[in-house]
């Protein structure tokens, strides 16, 4: 239920990019450390309905959630952390270090070309 | 055309966490912000914690719930400081929230601030509020599960509260495998100190005291 703060925010920034591109935007792509637990289907309905009346109304919202990641203890590897059994994929070492997690982004706004 | 842009989209929040933050080590205090399901015991916790350590460490409290301030009022009963931040319908507490109530809090007295986040497992661990560190507690009744289900809370927890152990006493009512939950948290977050705790009856509760004891003494003794 966090998605509709987001999509405030989110909605806030690409309408600050649009302005000072003073362009329209169509899409965005946007990208989210899994530990942020964000739900594809519900921030993009939480943005369709706040979006509706302002020029983001209708944009196409893409959404990449990057992996947990981990270091490991005994080699020192980084790796991605496959829940709910994570494992170094080097030596098979459960002892790991997690790293922080990637935060909400946006990455990209295309925008309508006249 | 597409444009790369590369911003925050909490960055709003985080300038909020981050004057927070700088706003509590100014003043060597430790902030807690302590995560759970609605009904594990929070309130329970703060108010056997408060009257335990009143001759040791001063602690102020920040309540976050969607409705009411019937914490608020469980907390002034024990002539702790406490403000009450009524979200209306919001699922998390906001840091911009936090800053508001920092600065009704007596601060220049506390040691501690626990702020106490809206019950709700998943959406309170996405919003950095300016804490020292998180505490999540998981009450027995809820199952043993939870560590694997929600995983986010527990990785970014320094303590795992473990509670309502009394109910385990009781037998056939709840089945919880303290040993697995436990194991579970630790697959994600190796340093996670784990106190299994009956707020209720003050079984276990001493752990957590030393542990509070041990970081305000570690804070201000630097």
């Amino acid at each position: 239920m966090h998605e509709t703060m987001v999509a405030q925010s989110l909605l806030a920034t690409i309408s600050d990019e649009s302005a000072k591109q003073n362009a329209k935007p169509i899409s965005a792509k946007i990208s989210c450390g899994t530990l942020n637990a964000i739900n594809n289907e519900v921030l993009c309905f939480a943005f369709e309905a706040i979006a509706k009346g302002t020029m983001c109304e209708g944009i196409k919202l893409e959404v990449e959630h990057k992996p947990i990641r981990g270091r490991c203890k005994n080699c020192k590897e980084n790796f991605d952390v496959a829940l709910p059994e994570p494992r170094c994929p080097k030596c098979d070492s459960g002892e790991f270090d997690l790293l922080p997690d990637a935060p909400l982004m946006l990455e990209e706004i295309e925008f309508e070309t006249e | 055309m597409k444009v790369n842009v590369g911003k925050r989209i909490l960055s709003a929040n985080e300038e909020y966490a981050l004057k927070n933050r700088q706003f509590l080590t100014e003043r060597k205090i430790l902030c807690l912000n302590m995560i759970s399901s609605p009904g594990s015991g929070k309130t329970t916790i703060l108010v056997r914690t408060i009257n335990a350590l009143k001759n040791e460490i001063t602690i102020g409290v920040i309540e976050g719930d969607i409705q009411t301030d019937l914490d608020a009022e469980k907390i002034r009963a024990t002539e702790a400081p406490v403000v009450q931040i009524e979200t209306k319908g919001a699922c998390h507490l906001s840091a911009a929230q936090v800053n508001t109530a920092l600065n009704r809090l007596p601060t220049d007295n506390l040691d501690l601030i626990i702020i106490e986040n809206v019950g709700n497992l998943v959406c309170p661990s996405a919003f950095e509020l300016g804490e020292t560190g998180k505490i999540a507690v998981l009450s027995v009744a809820e199952g043993d599960d939870k560590p694997v289900k929600y995983p986010a809370i527990f990785a970014r927890s320094k303590v795992l509260l473990i509670n309502k152990t009394d109910l385990l006493k009781v037998g056939a009512a709840v089945d919880f495998d303290i040993e697995r939950a436990k194991a579970d948290a630790r697959k994600l977050n190796k340093g996670i100190e784990i106190f299994a705790t009956s707020a209720k009856t003050g079984e276990g509760m001493a752990g957590w005291h030393n542990w509070l004891k041990k970081q305000v003494k570690n804070l201000q003794g630097a």
